[in-house]
């Protein structure tokens, strides 16, 4: 038998923007078993809400993440919304729709950057990422941040986009989706990008579900699960069909991602169609009182927000499980059994998104 | 050895920021930034790095790691606080795993205000820091 070494994988690491400490326990170059270690940029944010009251808190629910930053803030404000039994205007809604899905293409797009440079694959992380900044543009000019929108609020939405915006950037995303195809060609065709990925870290369906993945890592399984079905905002007005693949492995999360851009964008197209005239928020007064638990799907997958207030302006309590954070199971499972050069794209296929999961 | 001025490399880590400031690093790196024009490079190996770029506040996890981050870094090496979570602790400032700035723990040279910080905002930063960086190199030559 040969020996076993340990050995240490982060936290700070080349192709990880954020810490994660693994450590991987190898024999010859085979990974027999990987210990996580999370809570390096743990903050602790759910007991502010001891010290900020509801309305805030809408502020740091925004930054729990700062690329699925609208997502987090729109769920949070979900949840309050419906234990206030606040009714948000159709426009609102669809607006966050919009936002949410602009929000899906650029982290889809920028972890499509980060994959190709996990492979040793720089050019395409550089068209990736150039790509990606036109979706910024767009989220730019319609809220006024880049990353943190600042555009969630209880009760609607801060910003309105008017129609005549909404056509142009109707326009902007069909060229963006033209230039788009050739990178997803790249990804879903080329012989060295396929030689990495296909039949590398496989999760059979049966194991994703046993370990609890969500989100990209779920439906690449084969299970068809996607928040966004539940209906939440104006999802359930519009034609969608969860993105699933079967063959489980680094390649078919791959192709889930590619294909859910062509979706989103398309979704985005729906919403700009059937977006109805009116008001974008509501005034919300008084404290909220009651629990509630809001589902909704992020880039990465289920996030859930708890909250329990008891009728005074500090919730009582604030959990977030985030989609990360219940992949991480997942990943040591397929972690086993992998070729230690292979470790760095399979981290990346999960789409690791350090800060939600540590909070 | 004004090479270090005009190709400074950085190395960048994540102390406990919400990666907003992160990927904004990041995207400074990319075309429509672009500071390797400049010749900026980002490296993964804090030996090879003149320039620490540090998003988010210090807790009590990552105190020793970005000690030993820029401990490793050969002098003359400057250190960038990128974003108000670095400066201060920011929004989170009040949670108990923060302990604040990163000046705390290691002495920063240039503070680039923002939550996130704008990727414009990060090239000044590090131009800004060039000139402290010549200075130091300067007085760090004499003593030589
Ligand atoms: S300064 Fe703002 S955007 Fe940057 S890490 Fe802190 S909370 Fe996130």
């Amino acid at each position: 038998m040969a020996n076993k070494t340990i050995i240490p994988f982060g936290p700070q690491h080349p192709v990880l923007p954020e810490p994660i400490h693994l450590d991987l326990v190898v024999e010859d170059e085979k990974v027999v078993e990987a210990i996580p270690s999370i809570g390096l940029i743990h903050r602790g944010l759910e007991k502010l809400v001891e010290i900020k009251d509801y309305q805030e808190m809408t502020f740091v629910a925004e930054r729990i993440c700062g690329i699925c930053s609208f997502i987090h803030g729109m769920t949070y404000c979900h949840a309050i919304e419906t234990v206030m039994n606040v009714t948000v205007p159709p426009r609102a809604q669809y607006l966050r729709i919009i936002w949410s899905e602009l929000s899906r293409i650029h982290s889809h797009l920028l972890w499509l950057g980060l994959m190709a440079d996990s492979l040793g694959f720089e050019s395409l992380f550089m068209y990736s990422w150039k790509i990606r900044e036109r979706i910024l543009d767009i989220i730019e000019e319609t809220t006024g941040g880049r990353v943190i929108f600042g555009s969630a609020k209880i009760g609607g939405v801060k910003h309105d986009i008017t129609n005549s915006k909404l056509q142009e950037i109707g326009k902007r995303l069909d060229d963006i989706e033209k230039e788009l195809k050739p990178i997803a060609r790249v990804f879903i065709d080329d012989h060295s990008v396929k030689h990495r990925l296909v039949g590398v870290g496989v999760m059979p369906k049966e194991d994703a579900y046993a370990y609890g993945a969500v989100g990209p890592m779920l439906r690449a399984s084969g299970i068809v699960q996607d928040m966004r079905k539940l209906g939440y905002s104006a999802y359930n007005e519009l034609n969608f069909e969860p993105i699933v693949e079967t063959a489980g492995d680094c390649y078919a999360r791959s192709v889930v991602r590619i294909r859910e851009l062509t979706s989103s964008f398309d979704l985005i197209r729906q919403a700009s169609v059937k977006i109805p005239e009116g008001a974008i928020d509501v005034k919300v007064t008084g404290n909220p009182n009651g629990e509630f638990m809001a589902r909704t799907e992020q880039p990465r997958g289920e996030v859930v927000y708890y909250v329990k207030a008891n009728g005074n302006k500090f919730l009582e309590r604030l959990r977030v499980r985030t989609p990360t954070f219940a992949n991480i199971p997942a990943l040591v499972k397929i972690l086993q059994g992998c070729d230690l050069a292979d470790v760095p794209v399979i981290v990346l296929t999960i789409d690791p998104c350090i800060s939600c999961t540590e909070r | 050895m004004s090479s270090i001025i005009k190709s400074p490399w950085v190395i960048h880590y994540d102390g406990s920021s919400c990666n907003g400031c992160d990927i904004e690093v990041l995207a400074a790196l990319t075309p429509r930034f672009d500071v390797e024009r400049f010749g900026i490079i980002n490296t993964g190996n804090p030996k090879h790095a003149d320039i620490f770029l540090i998003t988010g506040s210090i807790n009590e996890q990552n105190i020793s790691i970005v000690k030993n981050i820029y401990e490793q870094m050969p002098n003359p090496k400057i250190v960038i606080a990128v974003g108000v979570c670095a400066a201060t602790g920011g929004i989170f400032r009040e949670c108990y795993n923060v302990q604040g700035g990163v000046g705390e723990v290691i002495p920063v040279d240039v503070y680039v205000p923002g939550c996130a910080v704008r990727p414009e905002a990060i090239i000044d930063g590090v131009v800004k820091g060039l000139g402290i960086l010549q200075k130091k190199q300067e007085e760090w030559s004499k003593q030589a």
